[in-house]
């Protein structure tokens, strides 16, 4: 009897090329998506040293962080992103690497185009040069976010060195309460073990609580495994899983699809697989969460209240504190709940929450209402064909009829690097992953929520228990 | 074979920026992201700390601190958190840095310092601790690294610690080699595995290119 292996250890198993004693492993990688920032300097590199991209059947070009959300169709009209995204093009038809460009059908979010297109299935090792690679863990895939200089590594050999992280499981076990979504799950996670709490580790989901939920909000909760600090996360794959890679594009088909589930089916832990470390964690102890400072696990149940200065022991984090309220413009805000506090702006999108379920369960708590005066709202969805399903199941009309400013597909002001910026000192609900200083624009303030809480502070204007709202 | 900087021993006083959990937008904003070229992101480094929002410089942020000067950059726990932009660690590099230290550093941070001949040393709170109140207390305070004997002190203050590299890096960092030419290196041992490994089905049998 062999010992017994976790899920992770299974997929690592399956994909090392090689092992010297002391060395980190030659891990083959089965799907290697890119996008415009991270690789111009990554193909450069293969030019100097002579190579060609040694695998280009796996590996799939988008255009996302530096893609303008209007007027998709007209030449991008900053210059210094127009050239990034022209040498996507250029590289990507030197080194014969397929691309899905601005007006392209399947042009989206890496993280959400990956999944839509069956690029992303279980058993596999996926990277990306982009740390919520993570995302993908999601259907039983080891996927974690790389540097460009492993970017190069995965073009010249499709291939990375990596030493074996440490393994943690997280359960969650019981039911969601009423208004409670996946999001809030992964910030109650981050709330308590921080947001370092998870480095060297890479996660498994289980429990009663992560079997119950969709793939989309699986996605969304392995998205933000990074934002603990984990390399990624993973969910065992089940009937859900192979219900969504169906019939996709690149998923297999015929006789290889009933192989492809009968091997995925073998994917998961074995009985007494040992993990580094366990957490266990009661679905009914979680609220719909908000964060209050300027890492994501500076977050709270939204009925509780922000900590003081006096809650904290250490002279530095007292400092690391009041430096994240000043910033917050939360001074005055110690020791209350955060309902109430106005917002300016509400931006639904990002790789962690622009999926069309996102969209219909913000469609279920705006339809037939208006925005409230004074708040601008974003509507970004993740991919080009979520754009079209918005427009086709008349989501687009009801969040048009809101006054919702409804946008093409991009990673837009979840990062503060394309045109869609929050001005600085302005407060911005967010459905995104980062609340870190300036991260949605200089001087920018972000409070994290879910999709539907971020929905209802659309509606009122001000941080909102979105259970009143159901 | 493509050689990189050497780095074997780092003697030179530091710089402290006293906090934790400095994610890579904080030490490079995303907007500078859209070069295309590993050019010189030194003036980019910690631009919003370094810079108001008309370009003057912040007098007491630390890098215009005429004070503090060297090769070594020590950082609150929790460094290099957040983004995979490899360009935080080029900023870094370009500025003039060859060690960071700190307690405790994100995973993707650290494999792209390795990457990039920038050592990431991690010691312990109470050491980091210790540094920061002697390079506080006297800015001229040389700090030695050395990446042979894996270990980091303060030897006018009888300060010294032991860290961690995996072997593998150190060789690298020590030699100059690349990781790129290892795994071309391996080009036999990679088509062997595509040969002979079971259950992959990332691509279909159809190999349909879109």
């Amino acid at each position: 009897m062999s010992k017994p292996r976790t899920l992770f250890d299974k997929i690592w198993d399956a994909h090392i090329v090689h092992q010297q004693e002391g060395y980190p492993a030659v891990l083959y990688i089965d799907a290697h998506l890119i996008h415009e920032v991270t690789t111009p300097q990554a193909f450069d590199g293969l030019r100097a040293r002579g190579l060609p991209v040694f695998r280009t059947e796996r590996t799939w070009a988008t255009m996302d962080h530096n893609v303008p959300t209007k007027d998709q169709d007209k030449p991008i009209a900053e210059p210094l992103s127009r050239a990034q995204v022209e040498m996507l093009s250029k590289n990507c038809k030197e080194f014969g690497v397929r691309l899905y460009g601005l007006g392209h059908p399947y042009q989206g979010i890496v993280h959400v185009i990956g999944p839509e297109l069956g690029i992303t299935k279980p058993g596999m090792t996926i990277v990306c040069g982009d740390s919520h690679t993570s995302t993908h863990g999601a259907f039983g895939s080891i996927a974690f976010g790389i540097g460009t200089s492993e970017i190069e590594q995965v073009f010249a050999s499709q291939c990375i060195l990596q030493y074996k992280p440490k393994t943690m499981n997280i359960r969650i076990d019981g039911t969601l309460g009423k208004g409670v979504s996946s999001k809030d799950i992964i910030l109650y996670i981050i709330s308590k073990i921080s947001a370092s709490g998870g480095t060297g580790y890479f996660v498994e989901y289980s429990g009663s609580a992560i079997e119950a939920l969709s793939m989309e909000a699986r996605m969304t909760i392995c998205n933000m495994s990074i934002e603990m600090g984990a390399r990624g996360g993973l969910i065992a794959p089940d009937e859900k899983t192979f219900e969504y890679v169906k019939g996709r594009k690149f998923a297999p088909k015929g006789e290889e699809w009933d192989k492809a589930v009968a091997y995925w089916r073998t994917l998961r832990s074995d009985p007494g697989a040992k993990y580094d470390r366990e957490l266990i964690i009661n679905a009914e102890d979680i609220e719909p969460m908000v964060t209050y400072g300027t890492n994501p696990g500076m977050g709270m149940g939204i009925t509780q209240s922000i900590p003081k200065e006096s809650d904290f022991a250490a002279e530095n984090e007292r400092a690391d504190f009041i430096d994240a309220l000043t910033y917050m413009g939360l001074l005055e805000w110690q020791g209350k709940p955060l309902l109430g506090h106005p917002v300016d702006y509400v931006f639904l999108g990002s790789c962690t929450n622009s999926r069309i379920e996102d969209f219909r369960r913000i469609a279920d708590i705006v339809r037939g209402k208006k925005k409230a005066k004074g708040v601008e709202v974003f509507v970004v969805p993740g991919s080009t064909q979520v754009a079209r399903q918005l427009e086709k199941e008349g989501l687009a009309d009801i969040f048009r009829a809101a006054g919702f400013d409804m946008r093409g597909a991009g990673c837009s002001a979840c990062l503060g690097m394309n045109e869609d910026k929050i001005p600085a000192g302005k407060y911005c609900i967010s459905t995104s992953n980062r609340n870190f200083k300036g991260r949605q624009g200089p001087g920018a303030r972000t409070f994290l929520a879910s999709p539907i809480t971020a929905a209802a502070a659309a509606i009122t204007g001000k941080i909102t228990d979105v259970r009143e709202l159901l | 074979m493509t050689e990189k900087r050497k780095l074997v021993r780092v003697v030179s006083t530091a710089v402290p920026i006293d906090k934790a959990n400095i994610d890579t937008d904080q030490i490079l904003p995303a907007r500078y992201l859209k070069a295309t070229t590993r050019e010189s992101f030194a003036d980019k480094l910690f631009r919003d700390w370094r810079f108001d929002a008309e370009d003057n410089p912040v007098p007491d942020f630390v890098l215009n601190d005429t004070r503090y000067t060297g090769e070594i950059l020590i950082a609150g726990h929790n460094f290099g958190s957040g983004s995979s932009r490899e360009h935080a660690v080029w900023a870094i590099v370009d500025y003039g840095f060859r060690v960071v230290v700190s307690s405790f550093f994100g995973d993707i941070f650290k494999n792209n310092a390795l990457n990039n001949s920038l050592l990431p040393v991690q010691v312990s709170e109470t050491f980091l601790r210790k540094l920061f109140d002697a390079v506080h207390n006297d800015p001229s305070t040389v700090i030695e690294v050395d990446l042979e004997k894996q270990t980091i002190s303060a030897p006018k203050l009888n300060l010294s610690a032991k860290f961690d590299i995996n072997p593998y890096k150190k060789v690298c960092l020590m030699n100059g080699y690349d990781d790129v030419d290892y795994l071309v290196s391996m080009k036999d041992k990679i088509e062997e595995f595509e040969k002979t490994r079971k259950n992959d089905f990332s691509i279909p049998a159809s190999k349909e290119q879109a």
